[in-house]
């Protein structure tokens, strides 16, 4: 006996809404998801009228989702937006580049412009030679720190006014567990903000319009409108800390669903006790980027990388920063404990 | 004696990894005394179809969490679940959403 959809009454259902626990059809489906991300853009005010957005998209799920749902609600609702896609090329031999294709196929599919900025280009190292001296424990890091400052050097060069990014309500709860396992205050107070503050030389706004959407959902929504998407494993990715938080959250998710949103509304609402101490944004000495330190993290870690030293963007090493900067010598002690590395 | 089913299998979003890269399976359940459910389809699947790494696919009696089932473009908890009774071509696919975005 087919259940009916809890909206319209007259079809079939396809799916729970994990969020509401309602059921609905297919096209009542559609409307519900496109509609909330609209209703999610409208109440946070994320894009004002005339402005050039940048979608970050690699071609996976989220990305792929975000653009159709963007370029949709753009013309259902007239946001005056004019939409481009931003892809990052780390250079991960047989995972990236099988993506970059399906973003250059996006790009055709729904008619956006698309600029690629590479590590190569950018930094004069690929995460294949990244992990090959790093190892493979830290290396997700390295390629979440270039990545963000490369989202932006895009951005820059296409001359957008804001980046939005396909990031989902599983993905901000995750990253709310991490935190608090880590005992990262700052990150936990900044990590459920839907949009970033806009300040800085080199650094575009960056929002979240899929913040409140759940992966189920997203991944039925781009299963029953048959969009086009690259779904593999990043090959590098097994040892890293948010698979772990990942894993317990799906456990979670599946005892009560609605642990996902909870946990996002208990990280929303956190206030930080007086007299903490917080981190004070300035800029890199080095390059000018944002960052609470004398180097930013991008730059600390390229100098590792460059010297030989894998390890020093890895831990806190923050007095030796300005040694680095002066250029003065490291004594074998300091350099012994910057090269071990665990693989 | 209930007749053999013929079940259309679906793998997606990377689960068709763990069976080879192949995404579509025919099979036919042979017939037994009772009717075949999910439960033991998930069974049968993890012996006979699943080429590795069975935990990613399983985890005690069910999916892993984090792999989506529909049973004829349905989500199976609408049908039931584990529970569902099996019928010939039956069209069930699972989607994987464990990967980046």
């Amino acid at each position: 006996m087919p259940v009916l959809c809890s909206s319209c009454s007259e079809k079939r259902a396809v799916l729970k809404r994990p969020k509401t626990g309602h059921s609905l059809c297919k096209a009542c489906f559609f409307w519900a998801f496109e509609e909330e991300v609209h209703q999610t853009i409208v109440a946070a005010k994320l894009f004002r009228p005339g402005e050039t957005v940048g979608i970050a998209a690699s071609g996976g799920k989220d990305s792929t989702v975000l653009a159709h749902v963007m370029k949709l609600l753009n013309e259902r609702h007239g946001y005056g937006l004019e939409l481009m896609l931003i892809s990052v090329d780390e250079g991960i031999t047989g995972y990236r580049d099988d993506s970059l294709e399906t973003v250059k196929r996006n790009q055709q599919q729904y008619e956006l412009p698309l600029k690629i900025v590479s590590y190569e280009e950018l930094y004069g190292w690929t995460m294949d030679a990244i992990v090959k001296q790093v190892g493979l424990k830290n290396n997700c890091t390295f390629c979440g720190v270039f990545r963000r400052q490369a989202l932006d050097r895009g951005a820059i060069m296409l001359k957008v006014d804001k980046i939005c990014t396909g990031h989902n309500a599983d993905d901000v709860a995750e990253t709310v567990l991490m935190n608090i396992l880590r005992g990262d205050i700052a990150r936990l107070r900044r990590c459920t903000a839907i949009s970033t503050a806009s300040e800085g030389d080199g650094v575009v706004p960056r929002c979240k319009p899929l913040k409140y959407a759940y992966e189920k959902e997203i991944v039925l929504y781009a299963y029953f409108k048959k969009l086009d998407y690259f779904s593999t494993e990043c090959i590098y990715s097994p040892n890293a800390y948010r698979g772990y938080a990942r894993t317990f959250l799906k456990d979670l998710e599946s005892i009560r669903p609605s642990s996902i949103m909870d946990i996002i509304h208990s990280g929303e609402n956190l206030s930080v006790r007086e007299g903490v101490k917080m981190p004070v944004q300035g800029t890199c000495s080095r390059c000018g980027y944002i960052s609470s330190q004398a180097l930013c993290k991008s730059c600390v870690l390229l100098e590792g990388l460059n010297r030989g030293l894998p390890k020093l963007g890895i831990g806190k090493h923050h007095r030796l920063h300005e040694k680095i900067l002066s250029q003065q010598p490291l004594t074998e002690h300091e350099q012994r404990k910057l090269k071990s590395v665990d693989f | 004696m209930a007749a053999p089913v013929a079940v259309h299998l679906e793998f997606g979003g990377g689960a068709e990894l763990l069976f080879d890269g192949v995404k579509e399976h025919h099979v036919t359940l042979p017939s037994q005394s009772e009717p075949w459910d999910m439960k033991q389809l998930l069974v049968w699947i993890q012996r006979n179809l699943l080429k590795e790494r069975p935990e990613l696919f399983v985890q005690g009696d069910t999916v892993r969490p984090g792999i989506l089932v529909l049973i004829n473009d349905a989500d199976w908890e609408l049908m039931g679940e584990l529970d569902y009774q099996l019928l010939d071509q039956d069209n069930i696919v699972f989607i994987s959403t464990l990967h980046g975005g």
